[in-house]
């Protein structure tokens, strides 16, 4: 069932992530994910058919506070990491 | 005469109690401590000694006024990927060499209601991907016992700062076995506790549905103390258990007689060192003379739980690190006017290998095409795994395995298998999938001197039956006595 990873998959697979690789990146990359993936084949030796997946541990259901107004971080404080920011904004590259 | 640097966070409680001893001094011996020997162990990223010296200024003034709280004028550590408010904050990345958190994680808060002082924050590999702390973006850290050695990871920094004495105590996170696996590394107490039992708020995600914060101590009573202060339910985490607290310490010092405890035949393989299993069955030969009752049990689908957690694991990462866009916060590339190229080449530029590889390792088995094949499977054979333990705790009240399958391993030995490197996890991730409170504790040693450490596992938020073990067990050995020479 499992198609090998090619280094035009890894391509592909890198833009999804946003990433960009060297040819150097590309070809260990595609290496080490046909090793890693291949290892998880061994799923395959177990019927799921009828089994519930587990999405987290200890589910705790329809989780809410109550609606108040809480003090979060100030402007100051939110913009404080960001790269670049002007008049209280995140400051982005020009789109057009 | 004791050294402060070798004594354990209840024999300073009690000369601070008596007066016999300031945290002020503490913190300055421990302080020398560091400055003496992490040049050759490399835990710390970041000291805070000035804001540690009037921490324990102000503990030494409260303690002055009879005040008490747990851990009182104690210097604790982190591990760099729990936010401290005004204190750099890296997860072992570059992406994030100059993030400075304008808020304390929760449990930091905790920490210092409880009058702790933070003395410092601790290596990593890189978001807490790794197990051998090579992945760290800044330092290699080097395990105490034989600098030729991995400290284990993710969380070595922590492990080999608790092992040799530059802190009493740290806090680390657990993904997939970070605090366990270096915690048997390093020869020192490592507990995750159960999932939601203490809130994430504040600590940079890997995995949301695995991560749990835990500590790290030389001893089970210490390592209880921490995890009284930062256990509870916390507002700012909806996957935080609302699950009362009991007092960690109380249970200490019972008799574990009658208590049924499992050895699962899947955590004893032969390809595993004999060493360690031999060790592991001697520490079972001990809980026996103890008056528990040894079960050998079965816990069927072990086998497929590195391959499911690997799967699981990396697709939420792929998913929490998307966050890294070179906009909010974080490393932005220089040389680029285009918005995608922006994303693209500080993503490219922040992340270490490890970290790419997860996230297209994840991002892949979430794409089209593969999602049912990989991730859904993966999410399926978690409920598995879960199901073995649900059915082997009707039988017993815990059960104790290997931490790892291997002695810790030479630096670089597996840096560049990653394969091998995920294997080292084998016995720690079937607790993480199904979010079980866990512990290693020390119970011998290789001929090369070289620490080892067996694994506890107990059922959802019974953390005290666990540490009541692990406390009758070390009573009656000496292996966590030994400390490296460094």
């Amino acid at each position: 069932m499992m198609s090998k990873i090619t280094p035009e998959i890894v391509e592909k697979v890198a833009q999804l992530s946003r990433l960009s690789l060297s040819k150097e990146e590309t070809a260990l990359y595609a290496m080490q994910l046909n090793s890693i993936l291949g290892y998880m084949e061994k799923l395959n030796e177990l019927n799921t058919d009828n089994i519930e997946p587990t999405l987290s541990p200890n589910p705790n259901i329809n989780v809410v506070r109550n609606d108040m107004v809480i003090k979060g971080l100030d402007l100051h404080e939110s913009l404080s990491n960001a790269p670049e920011s002007e008049d209280g904004y995140f400051q982005i590259p020009k789109l057009l | 005469m004791v050294k402060v640097h070798e004594m354990s966070i209840s024999q300073l409680k009690e000369l601070l109690g008596k007066r016999e001893i300031t945290s002020h001094e503490i913190t300055e011996s421990l302080i020398e401590r560091i400055n003496a020997i992490d040049s050759s162990i490399n835990t710390f990223l970041y000291p805070t000694f000035d804001l540690a010296i009037k921490q324990a200024d102000e503990a030494d003034k409260r303690i002055q006024n009879g005040e008490d709280t747990p851990l009182l004028g104690i210097p604790i550590a982190l591990k760099d990927i729990i936010c401290t408010k005004g204190i750099r904050t890296t997860a072992g990345s570059l992406i994030l060499q100059n993030f400075i958190p304008p808020y304390n994680a929760t449990v930091v808060d905790k920490l210092s209601q409880a009058g702790a002082v933070l003395i410092g924050k601790l290596n990593l590999d890189e978001f807490a991907m790794g197990s051998s702390c090579e992945n760290s973006a800044y330092q290699l850290t080097f395990n105490p016992w034989n600098t030729n050695r991995t400290p284990g990871g993710s969380s070595g920094g922590p492990a080999a700062a608790v092992a040799s004495g530059e802190c009493p105590g740290a806090l680390g996170t657990d993904t997939g076995g970070s605090i366990r696996l270096p915690a048997s590394f390093c020869g020192v107490v490592g507990v995750k506790p159960t999932y939601g039992r203490v809130s994430r708020y504040g600590l940079i995600a890997f995995a949301s549905s695995f991560d749990q914060i835990g500590t790290f101590g030389r001893n089970v009573r210490d390592s209880a103390a921490i995890l009284n202060v930062i256990s509870g339910h916390d507002t700012m985490d909806s996957t935080s258990s609302v699950n009362p607290v009991p007092d960690f310490m109380t249970n200490l010092g019972d008799s574990i007689k009658g208590m049924k405890i499992g050895l699962p035949r899947e955590y004893f393989v032969k390809e595993m060192d004999s060493v360690i299993s031999k060790t592991v069955k001697k520490a079972a030969d001990k809980l026996s003379e103890l008056g528990a009752e040894i079960l050998e049990i079965s816990l069927p689908h072990t086998e497929y739980a590195v391959a499911a957690y690997y799967i699981a694991a990396t697709a939420e990462a792929s998913s929490n690190l998307s966050k890294f866009d070179g906009i909010h916060y974080g490393y932005r590339t220089k040389d680029t006017d285009d918005i995608i190229e922006v994303y693209t080449k500080s993503r490219s530029e922040g992340f270490g290998s490890e970290v790419k590889l997860r996230i297209m390792l994840g991002t892949y088995s979430l794409s089209a095409g593969y999602y049912d094949a990989f991730y859904l499977k993966s999410l399926k054979v978690r409920s598995l795994i879960k199901k073995d333990f649900i059915e082997a705790f009707q039988k017993v009240h815990s059960i104790i395995t290997p931490t790892a399958p291997t002695q810790p391993f030479k630096i670089g030995e597996r840096i560049n298998d990653p394969l091998q490197m995920y294997l080292a996890d084998i016995f720690t991730v079937t607790a993480s999938l199904s979010g079980l409170p866990a512990m290693s504790v020390p119970c011998g040693f290789t001929q090369e001197n070289l620490p080892i450490g067996f694994q506890i596992i107990a059922p959802a938020f019974a953390e005290d039956v666990m540490l009541k073990i692990a406390y009758a067990y070390e009573q009656s050995t000496q292996h966590h006595k030994r400390s490296p020479s460094i």
